[in-house]
């Protein structure tokens, strides 16, 4: 029998001996791959197009805070590896993208979007693949998704702060609400044109006015503006305008003459980033209401920049919100996982609330069932140098509301993913499956 | 013995004299407390600090609250020390005036907020009334019309019964009649008069003062009130017209500076160039890699960049022009189709090309000093970025105009445009000169781009922004004919800006692209149109 076998064999062509010798090797040589295993975390900006001003530095900030973590070991004993990709201003190239990430790539979280229309391009992806993304910029709320994490302030954390601000501090009574066309102005301005009422504003004082993205020709706008203000009541603007049609827009502010001290302008999503382009001493006194400042002088801030500086190679970089709110979310997330000691989308989306992390202005951000986390509110009045100095504060974290208050078909939604296992359950009716408006 | 005790108390009273004049220095009076409140970085005292400095009557109050308004007011809170930091960089201590050497190393700027420089300029106002220098004594009127407190009038009375210049006589009865209006013990006939200085004024300002007066004014001042506002409004309703027709002139020109060079080569060649935005943005681009070899190597020269950037621009964009011609464009002559689509395909190469080398993020293209800030022609406000783009568009055409009417190239490309085979039959090289009107157009298109650089954000993008806008008044206009695209490119202008206040931005743009679908039902050739039988062929 023996020999019938090692007949068999030797009489095997050459060929097929170096064929088999040859795939063995190959194989042996390709499995210490195997054992060199990553994790991949994907990185959803806009590297191009109108958003690429304000999102180019996130994805930065992920590569950033992926290289210290790998320098501490990593996460569960891995490497972890970023994957990116450009959508490109793109909205349904957004969820294209997701798409590529999860199945493709297998990554196991996505850090990503800025835009709400991008996020609600991605949210059926996510939801369907079963994926995670952390979302790190302010939005308009109304949402409370099982698969997103929402490390960016809800209206409650930053719109109705700001305009109580204006209110008390500034003695405002007439409003201009100026935001770009698409949903997150859209909404932030039906809770802010409804809180405003409810604080007894009159209709005629309040003056609402939505324009394209990229839009370039303020002249009408920024005159209207000035108009509105000169009836003998106290005005300012309240600008929910995205990506860089700001630049022409503080520009024509600047070329009109209208002054901080006059008409102030506050805006939702105009940052250290956006301001890095233009020169800001037209600009001084305007204002910005946001989360954390590059400005504010603690411990774990000076760190942060430091270590940021000197990884972009460039001590004039700045830091901002939207890239704090990423610190934060990366934080968590890696303690999630190594938590239940393992990246599977179900344990770690339920073991996510309850996760405390620091953030950079010395508290503790806690992820809340709703999947908002808790944040403290800064107003910035704009320096000549393109900083922000903060003119208040809340005296604590304000812990983020999915569903606004102020509206009538959200103020009896909650989100509660811990207990009731429901976006928007209503607490009236105690049932899941509220509408929202 | 009495001698020598008087002597001692003479010496001891002298000694104690003498000590204390040279002890009461150090003896903080009002001025040294309020401008110690500076200090102490809280919004509250610094308030009380600029009211009670302001009061002081002290010579250096002007300097101490025009540095605070600067941001360079500077305060050690351990020595509770101020300094004014000057414009030449020297510091000096607040109190005395005394230079110093430099800021302590626990010093920091005081801070201010909105609220706290309102209070710095209506303080400001009152103490500089009687500057010897007329704008600022200018700027004191407007602050005090602005602020309108009763404290200065009698500061405001002084300076105007000494007043000589006849622009600041005028602020300052204006700032006067302010403060008259809103004092609660004002003389009717003053109040009155007051309500007929404001009235002359006429500016929005004016009507803001008005309509903020409260409604406790005897009733034949009510009256008078309510009359000059409804008239001040009705004056304003009827500038805020010519206020959007200017509006609508800087936008027209905007339009027709894109859209020239793509109405010559549409007309010359009948090529669809969907490349033309890119020729733009790469004009845009220059302006851009312009600045920056000056801002490197030759700062002063920063004011000149547009003026070098624009021939520059020119070749450049026309050299890739004359390259895409002869390149891509010539073998696909008699096909529209496919030139349409290769020049859409060629404008994603070059924006993707100029994505790589410049990187995909906006890039900074500064305004030099004469293209910032407005001026007011009666109740309007004119830009000056604006006005010198129509003033340069204006030139362009004019340029070009001539340049088609005078020289032999112009010639050639008239006769192209009306027949080209009876050109070619005369003589006249028509592959030549459709690679020169090319390259012209795409040249143009460059110029177009350093002015628009001005105005917009420069992106390997800018170029899509404007080629729908380019095509509508080509369209619109009449292809072939510059005059055509002229009046094309300012009624598009003109229309979308009284549209926009009524529908807003969005829904202007929509209503003119409808408007324009439904003109081309009627006209399809456009406003101005070529007529001639080979055109009709």
């Amino acid at each position: 029998m023996l020999t019938q076998f090692t007949h068999d064999i030797a009489r095997m062509s050459r060929r097929r001996w170096l064929v088999a010798t040859a795939g063995l090797v190959l194989g042996l040589a390709f499995s210490p791959a195997k054992a060199q295993e990553t994790i991949k975390v994907g990185v959803l900006h806009s590297l191009s197009g109108t958003m690429a001003i304000s999102e180019t530095t996130l994805k930065d900030t992920i590569l950033f805070l992926i290289d210290e973590q790998n320098k501490k070991g990593g996460v569960l004993g891995k490497k972890l590896e970023a994957v990116v990709v450009d959508p490109a201003s793109n909205w349904p190239l957004f969820a294209e993208k997701a798409r590529e990430l999860i199945t493709k790539d297998k990554v196991a979280v996505v850090f990503g979007c800025w835009t709400s229309v991008s996020r609600k391009s991605v949210l059926p992806v996510f939801k369907e693949l079963n994926s995670i993304l952390f979302y790190p910029v302010q939005y308009e709320g109304e949402e409370s998704e099982r698969n997103v994490f929402y490390t960016g302030a809800a209206p409650n954390q930053q719109a109705i702060p700001a305009v109580d601000y204006l209110m008390k501090e500034e003695k405002v009574k007439r409003w201009v609400l100026a935001g770009t066309d698409y949903v997150y102005p859209r909404t932030t301005n039906k809770i802010l044109e409804a809180y405003l009422k409810s604080k007894g504003v009159a209709q005629e004082d309040i003056m609402i006015n939505y324009t394209p993205f990229g839009h370039s020709d303020w002249q009408t706008i920024v005159a209207d503006i000035k108009k509105f203000g000169s009836a003998g009541k106290k005005t300012a603007v309240v600008s929910t305008i995205n990506g860089d049609a700001n630049v022409p827009f503080y520009k024509e502010l600047g070329n009109q003459g209208i002054k901080a001290k006059d008409i102030p302008v506050v805006a939702f999503s105009v940052g250290e980033e956006e301001l890095a382009g233009i020169d800001t001493k037209p600009l001084i006194g305007h204002l910005a209401a946001w989360n954390y400042f590059q400005s504010i002088k603690t411990p774990e801030n000076e760190k942060f920049i430091k270590a940021w500086q000197a990884y972009t190679k460039n001590p004039k970089r700045v830091t901002n919100d939207p890239m704090e709110a990423h610190v934060i979310g990366f934080d968590m997330w890696v303690k999630a996982v190594e938590k239940v000691k393992s990246t599977d989308a179900d344990k770690v989306i339920d073991a996510l609330p309850g996760i405390e992390a620091k953030n950079l202005t010395g508290g503790v951000s806690k992820m809340l069932p709703n999947h908002h986390i808790t944040k403290p509110v800064f107003i910035g009045e704009i320096k000549g140098n393109g900083q922000f100095d903060v003119v208040w504060k809340t005296p604590g974290l304000v812990p983020g509301d999915a569903w606004s208050k102020e509206l009538e078909g959200s103020k009896d939604l909650i989100g509660d993913w811990v207990d009731k296992k429901c976006g928007n359950y209503n607490v009236k009716l105690n049932k899941c499956g509220g509408q929202g408006s | 013995m009495s001698a020598d005790i008087f002597d001692r108390l003479r010496a001891a009273v002298l000694s104690f004299l003498l000590i204390f004049v040279f002890t009461a220095p150090a003896c903080a009076g009002p001025f040294e407390d309020a401008v110690a409140k500076f200090a102490n970085d809280d919004f509250a005292e610094t308030a009380e600090a600029i009211a009670a400095v302001a009061a002081s009557g002290n010579p250096l109050a002007p300097r101490i609250i025009g540095a605070l308004g600067d941001e360079r007011l500077f305060a050690d809170p351990e020595s509770k020390k101020v300094f004014i930091k000057q414009a030449d960089g020297k510091i000096i201590d607040a109190t005395t005036g005394a230079a110093v050497d430099k800021l302590p190393d626990g010093a920091s700027e005081v801070r201010v907020n909105n609220r706290l420089r309102r209070h710095v300029d209506a303080a400001l106002g009152s103490l500089t009334l009687m500057s010897p220098d007329p704008a600022r004594r200018l700027a004191a009127a407007q602050a005090v019309f602005k602020s309108h407190d009763e404290n200065a009038l009698s500061a405001v009375d002084e300076a105007l019964a000494k007043e000589t210049n006849k622009s600041v006589k005028t602020a300052f009865a204006e700032a006067r009649a302010a403060i008259l209006l809103f004092k609660q013990d004002a003389s009717e006939a003053d109040k009155l008069d007051a309500v007929a200085v404001i009235k002359s004024k006429g500016d929005q300002e004016a009507l803001a003062l008005l309509t903020s007066l409260g409604t406790d004014q005897p009733p034949l001042v009510a009256k008078a009130v309510a009359g000059a506002i409804s008239s001040i409004q009705s004056n304003l309703a009827m500038w805020s017209m010519v206020q959007n027709a200017w509006y609508g002139l800087s936008l027209g020109s905007v339009l027709l500076l894109a859209a020239i060079g793509l109405a010559i080569t549409f007309g010359v060649m009948g090529v669809i160039n969907m490349a033309h935005g890119e020729m733009v943005m790469i004009g845009a681009y220059t302006t851009f890699v312009v600045q920056e070899v000056i801002r490197t190597r030759y700062p002063a020269l920063f004011d000149y960049s547009l003026l070098i950037a624009v021939p520059l621009a020119f070749m450049v964009a026309g050299a890739i022009g004359v390259a895409i011609e002869r390149g891509i464009i010539r073998f696909l002559y008699g096909r529209p189709l496919e030139t349409l689509l290769a020049t859409w395909g060629l404008s994603l190469v070059i924006q993707q090309a100029v994505r790589t080398a410049f990187g995909p993020t906006n890039r900074e293209v500064g305004n030099p000093s004469w293209m910032s800030g407005a001026f007011d022609v009666g109740q309007i406000t004119i830009t000056y970025n604006r006005l010198w783009i129509l003033v340069f568009t204006l030139a362009v055409f004019a340029i070009l105009l001539a340049m088609l009417r005078y020289t032999a190239l112009g010639l050639e490309m008239r006769a192209v445009t009306q027949n080209r085979r009876m050109a070619a039959s005369m003589g006249i090289a028509t592959s030549r000169v459709d690679a020169l009107t090319f390259g012209l157009g795409s040249g143009i298109a460059g110029i177009a781009g350093v002015a628009l650089s001005q105005i917009d954000n420069v992106s390997p993008n800018l170029g899509q922004s404007y080629i729908i806008d380019s095509f509508m008044v080509v369209v619109f206009g009449g292809v072939g004919n510059l005059w055509g695209t002229l009046v094309g490119a300012f009624t598009l202008g003109i229309a979308n800006k009284f549209l926009e206040p009524v529908a807003g931005a969005v829904l202007g743009k929509i209503a003119i692209l409808v408007l324009i679908i439904l003109f081309i039902q009627k006209r399809p050739r456009g406003l101005f149109a070529l007529r001639g039988r080979a055109v009709e062929a």
